[in-house]
């Protein structure tokens, strides 16, 4: 997920001032996340909507991004519905389909997509390393930002020696079957990412402790809120009072 | 004057063997000297102990003529001692070449008005004039490896410690960096295979092995 390249653009929304971004992303999350009422996800789509037009973003790129996170949360939304007490639907066997299930596991199906994509849209048209300084001027704890910045930087380099070490394996004739010698080389695989994930990470962390790094991320183009910055986060402070009188 | 001193380190990776029992070595102002040695002799982990990014369990870092022992202590070192990794790729993280080269400026405290103008002075001293707002993930390796000299060269450091610099360059960027190396009024060591390489930039070549450095016309190989 957020995957560095979607940051490369020049839209409206990739100049817009990340503090600005960041705090409207968060609120629109709490929002999003607290509202009981289907009829303000609708008010919320039209936000997310908006965004893709100000990111100018191709929608497939931002989407599989989403995807991803699906893989979870479709655990949820399947189990959910049988699990949740309440009227009952439909019975198979033990198992009994619920209408507040069904409902409840509608709601985290769109709840937690909107605000991926919100998400998604907001912050990784900035990189992460300037998500990292405005954190810093939200006042946000040195360390969590610290954390926040390693772990993305982790990620990418997971993935990076990912590819590196399929790469090697698939030229050594490797194919996957559902035998002992797969879940094996998928064993190896997961720890020697892990290794070596670890071994990078903490050599960039050197790096840039030989270039006087003291824990804060300096950031050479200063924001100045301009504008457009001050307007856009005027429209959506309306917006999401608009929404959160739609939500409780 | 001496600049790095060593004094009887031993050192060993958590849960290995020492790698070093009683490791000396000296460096002055004005040297420039080449060093190579066999793959896991430790050279990499040689010039890390002199900036203190690995600590030694037992003997003396001495540098400007002061014992370094703590974090504090290699602070001013890191600042006037430059370190080039052996890999770009565990030195760039910023998305932007400009970003890279301000990253050190920036911690230093030097002012944002003068940045402009340091990025392109010293993009220009390598070579890369008009690369400010490239991607740095984007680049070549042999650029890369350009970059990541003069974010440390931007710094103004006064020795330059380099791990195989001409690990990934071709034959002209590698001129390249002889002609730069050459031009650099700094004292520096260069760790590196390429004898061709070596004779051209440095003043003398050690050979590094079991812990001990000899003249390499003296190890015949
Ligand atoms: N982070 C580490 N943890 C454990 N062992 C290491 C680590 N880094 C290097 N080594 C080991 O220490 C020895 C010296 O490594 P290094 O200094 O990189 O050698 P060189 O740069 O001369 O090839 C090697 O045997 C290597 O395997
Ligand atoms: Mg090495």
């Amino acid at each position: 997920m957020f995957e560095e390249s979607l940051a490369e653009g020049r839209s409206f929304l990739h100049q817009l001032d990340p503090r600005v971004k960041v705090v409207v992303a968060f609120s629109y999350a709490i929002i999003v996340a607290l509202s009981s009422h289907l009829l303000s996800l609708i008010w919320a789509g039209l936000f997310v909507g908006f965004l893709f037009v100000l990111a100018q973003l191709e929608p497939r790129r931002v989407l599989r991004q989403v995807l991803v996170a699906n893989y979870f949360i479709l655990l949820l939304v399947i189990v959910l519905p049988f699990t949740y007490p309440g009227k009952v639907l439909y019975s198979v066997g033990p198992l009994s389909l619920t209408k507040e299930g069904a409902i409840y596991a509608l709601h985290i199906f769109l709840k937690s997509n909107l605000i991926l994509t919100c998400l998604v849209l907001l912050l990784s048209t900035s990189s992460v390393f300037t998500i990292a300084h405005a954190l810093h001027h939200l006042h946000v704890s040195e360390k969590l930002v610290q954390l926040i910045f390693f772990s993305f930087r982790y990620v990418h380099v997971i993935h990076r020696e990912y590819q590196k070490l399929m790469a090697a394996i698939k030229l050594r004739g490797f194919v996957p079957r559902t035998n002992l010698h797969t879940y094996k080389t998928y064993a190896y695989l997961v720890s020697s990412l892990l290794i070596k994930s670890y071994d990078r990470s903490e050599r960039v962390y050197k790096a840039m402790l030989c270039r006087g790094f003291k824990g804060v991320f300096p950031t050479y183009k200063h924001f100045k809120m301009q504008r457009k910055d001050k307007l856009f986060a005027l429209g959506a402070a309306f917006y999401l009072i608009f929404l959160i009188l739609w939500a409780f | 004057m001496e600049i790095i001193r060593l004094k009887d380190i031993q050192f060993a990776y958590p849960g290995r063997s020492p790698l070093f029992r009683a490791l000396s070595f000296s460096f002055s102002a004005g040297e420039r000297i080449g060093i190579m040695g066999p793959n896991g002799a430790g050279k990499t982990t040689l010039l890390q102990l002199m900036v203190g990014l690995l600590k030694p369990q037992a003997g003396e870092v001495i540098i400007f003529g002061r014992p370094r022992r703590d974090e504090n202590d290699f602070y001013e070192v890191r600042r006037r001692i430059g370190l080039l990794f052996q890999d770009p790729d565990d030195q760039l993280f910023c998305p932007t070449v400009e970003e890279e080269i301000a990253f050190g400026l920036l911690n230093l405290g030097i002012p944002r008005k003068q940045l402009p103008g340091l990025i392109k002075e010293v993009l220009s001293l390598v070579g890369l004039e008009g690369f400010e707002k490239r991607v740095t993930y984007k680049l070549s390796g042999g650029e890369k490896r350009l970059v990541a000299l003069a974010s440390v060269l931007a710094m103004r450091p006064e020795v330059l410690l380099l791990d195989e610099p001409t690990g990934d360059l071709d034959p002209k960027n590698t001129e390249r960096l002889v002609n730069i190396l050459n031009r650099l009024s700094l004292s520096y060591i260069v760790v590196s295979h390429d004898k061709n390489f070596l004779e051209k930039v440095t003043s003398s070549i050690l050979w590094f092995e079991n812990e001990r450095f000899l003249p390499l016309n003296a190890v015949h190989r």
